[in-house]
């Protein structure tokens, strides 16, 4: 049976108070499906779900269902059910009225409403709590409830925003697989929300990563896990050891100081790139073992159940292996990682540096120092000396940028993603006009704001226009 | 078990203030003059009757007239902005900050012959007197305990989780029936607290009647306030029986309450 396309996102813009909040999604779901809005918080997959349930009307871009545009259409009109991220029970209602209550609305049969509550409750194993207050229910019942609520009203497309995300770590498990057997047997195309990739991992039939309002990667869990297609995907997936590599032609690529063989082709020689490495991947040899392409010692070892999580300190850069024989603390080892496990995929941030051009505002030979505007800010630069109204091309390195720890920043920054290079923590910022990269020691929280500086030492300077004769006195 | 020491001062205080004087209460309004045990009272107070049920009758319209402003009003305040919220809160507020009979005397000056009020109808050729009948009690009335309406019902508006309201459209609901079935419902505790806490008052006040009604238009609370210093036992039986109809009342609301929240 072909499975037709039940809901289609087209471009959808979402801004709140001029913050960008989806970028441009496109998404298309198929009839009986199971589809996962995956990514941290702050990344817009709510707010998905809030213009499919038509809660929310996007700026830009249209819902179609079943080939319908249904963007003017009310929550009411939309053969689209909820499952809300606090249950949203009503709590004047007992369990078999909150059960019933969009069936009323219906407009059926006293008999009819009756069967099919009860029908529902027997589903969701909820029986004999009809006359229950849902006060009186625990979380996962009233998470139920929530379900059959949704679910009796027959919607074609079920939205369930974290729903399990206030169950125990039991409950939760449970829970999931009984979701992901109540959607096949049911056959409803169920929308799931959740910031827990073990949760889209076991349940969907395809998970959309999601961050900073765009989709990173649509996927089968498989896909996203085997093939993500950037670092961020592989970083929010499982876990991985995410490396700076070069390119050195198709089929070969060197990172940790060194050359591997690999399976990725079409990147241009010397093309830097992330190299991705999943930590059951790398296989543990003898030290003196000749197929070991790496050396290491292991500084941390930590029981986990079924394997052992191990970290590698490879000539300063930290490696994390996954393997169910332990090594003990301080053993050398060898290590190596055939060429199908080394994942190649294109830098997030499009060059290595930060390159920008900014204009001098004001030069002061006195002190040794220019002062040059940074998306409408003034920002000293030390020991240069360039006259005022030059226009200067500035190739600054990701260690010139740095977070201000008196909270007095240059400017106001958003943390896109945070990902841990073996030897420091790469950052991707973004600032009113144009995104930072930056290595940090530190670990920041992603989807915050935080105030950086910059450290002009290491940049490098070129002037690209004088703009008026020397000496002007215009600024 | 919370100690219960520190309430002691205030146990004091009801004892003095509220519990010996309502003994002294019942105890004028069964004696006579000589102590001796009689109903006569009671029977002289059945001549108060007319307007005893006139004001059971203000104070159920101004009950009637504060829910009918306070309920719309409740809920735009408590889907408006933060900001306008806490204004109108304050312009709630703001005349409850002087003395009630300044408020009400404020009243009279605007609509007396020649007041403000009165005027302003005058000028756009009406001729009637604004004050000095029942229509100008119910206004005083409803002025001074407007608030009273406002702010239990805003308080449980408030606290209706916006989700509820989602789900509600979510599951087919209209707007009509987003209120009729969820918001209602979930605001009848505001309600009935409202309108105890406007009803009970209103039916015992004094004053308001005497500055902005006419002569027919007197409250029981007036009469009680003016019998008491001629004939304590008239004006016992009076307070006695307007506070057992009063407990009665509280007593029928909260039942009602009670079912509304337990069945609906």
């Amino acid at each position: 049976m072909a499975k037709n396309l039940v809901l289609s996102l087209k471009d959808i813009f979402v801004q709140f108070d001029g913050e960008v909040i989806l970028n441009g999604i496109d998404l298309d779901i198929k009839d009986e499906e199971f589809v996962t809005l995956l990514g941290p918080s702050g990344c817009g997959k709510t707010t998905t779900l809030r213009i499919i349930g038509g809660f929310l009307d996007p700026e830009r871009g249209d819902v179609y269902f079943e080939d319908k545009r249904i963007n003017d259409l009310p929550p009411n009109k939309r053969n689209v059910n909820t499952v809300f991220q606090k249950y949203a029970l009503f709590p004047h209602l007992n369990v078999f009225e909150n059960v019933a209550f969009g069936l009323r609305l219906k407009k059926l049969s006293k008999a009819e409403i009756e069967k099919q509550v009860k029908r529902m409750l027997a589903i969701v194993d909820l029986k004999g709590y009809e006359k229950r207050p849902v006060s009186k229910l625990s979380g996962g019942q009233q998470q139920r409830v929530a379900i059959a609520r949704a679910l009796v009203c027959g919607p074609k497309v079920l939205l369930l925003d974290e729903p399990l995300g206030a169950l125990d770590l039991k409950l939760r498990k449970d829970m999931q697989i009984e979701l992901k057997q109540l959607q096949q047997q049911l056959k409803t195309t169920f929308i799931y929300v959740t910031h827990d990739q073990e949760e889209a991992l076991t349940m969907s039939d395809r998970v959309v990563v999601m961050n900073n309002g765009k989709i990173e990667q649509i996927g089968t869990p498989i896909d996203i896990y085997n093939e993500p297609a950037n670092a961020f995907v592989a970083d929010f997936i499982g876990e991985a050891n995410i490396l700076n590599g070069v390119m050195l032609e198709d089929c070969l690529v060197r990172f940790l100081g060194r050359k591997f063989k690999c399976v990725d082709k079409g990147f241009k020689p010397n093309q830097p790139v992330d190299i991705v490495v999943r930590p059951e991947d790398v296989e543990v040899l003898s030290p003196d073992d000749e197929n070991a392409q790496l050396q290491g010692v292991v500084t941390d070892a930590v029981f986990k159940g079924v394997h052992y999580e191990m970290s590698i300190d490879c000539d300063g850069f930290w490696i994390l292996i996954h393997s169910t024989a332990c090594q003990p603390v301080g053993a050398r080892i060898g290590m190596r990682i055939v060429p199908d496990n080394i994942h190649i995929m294109n830098k997030l941030f499009p060059t290595a540096d930060n390159i920008f051009i900014a204009k001098v505002v004001s030069c002061s030979p006195e002190e040794n120092s220019i002062q040059i505007e940074i998306e409408g800010k003034n920002v000293e630069v030390k020991n240069q000396s360039y006259p005022e109204g030059v226009l200067l091309k500035i190739t600054l390195p990701p260690q010139g940028v740095y977070i201000a720890g008196d909270g007095n920043g240059d400017l106001e920054a958003y943390i896109e993603s945070v990902i841990y290079k073996g030897e420091h923590n790469e950052i991707i910022l973004e600032t009113d006009e144009s995104k930072w990269i930056m290595d940090s020691d530190q670990d920041e929280q992603v989807a915050t704001y935080v105030p950086i500086c910059f450290n002009f030492e290491k940049a490098t300077f070129e002037v690209i226009k004088e703009e008026g004769a020397v000496g002007n006195n215009e600024i | 078990m919370k100690s219960k020491s520190p309430a002691y001062p205030y146990l004091l205080w009801m004892l003095i203030f509220t519990i010996i004087p309502l003994i002294m209460v019942v105890y004028y309004a069964f004696t006579d003059s000589n102590g001796n045990f009689t109903l006569q009272s009671f029977a002289d107070s059945l001549y108060y009757t007319d307007v005893f049920v006139r004001s059971l009758w203000i104070s159920l319209l101004s009950t009637v007239i504060c829910l009918a402003i306070a309920y719309p009003l409740s809920y735009i305040m408590a889907r408006a902005k933060k900001h306008s919220q806490n204004l109108v809160v304050m312009l709630l507020m703001l005349p409850m900050w002087m003395n009630f009979i300044l408020r009400i005397y404020a009243w009279v000056l605007l609509l007396q012959n020649d007041g403000l009020v009165d005027m302003a109808v005058k000028f756009l050729g009406f001729d009637v007197a604004l004050m000095g009948n029942m229509g100008a009690v119910v206004l005083g009335m409803v002025y001074n305990f407007l608030p009273f309406m406002v702010l239990p019902i805003y308080t449980v508006m408030l606290k209706i989780d916006n989700s509820l309201i989602e789900a509600a459209h979510d599951l087919g609901a209209n707007k009509f029936r987003v209120f009729s079935k969820v918001v209602f419902p979930l605001s009848v505790p505001g309600i009935i607290s409202g309108i105890t806490m406007v009803f009970v008052p209103t039916a015992s006040t004094f004053l308001v009647a005497q500055y902005l009604g006419g002569t027919g238009d007197k409250m029981i609370g007036d009469v009680i306030e003016n019998i008491f210093q001629r004939d304590k036992g008239v004006g016992s039986a009076l307070s006695l029986a307007l506070m057992v109809f009063i407990l009665v009342f509280i007593v029928i609301m909260n039942k009602f309450g009670d079912e509304e929240a337990a069945v609906a």
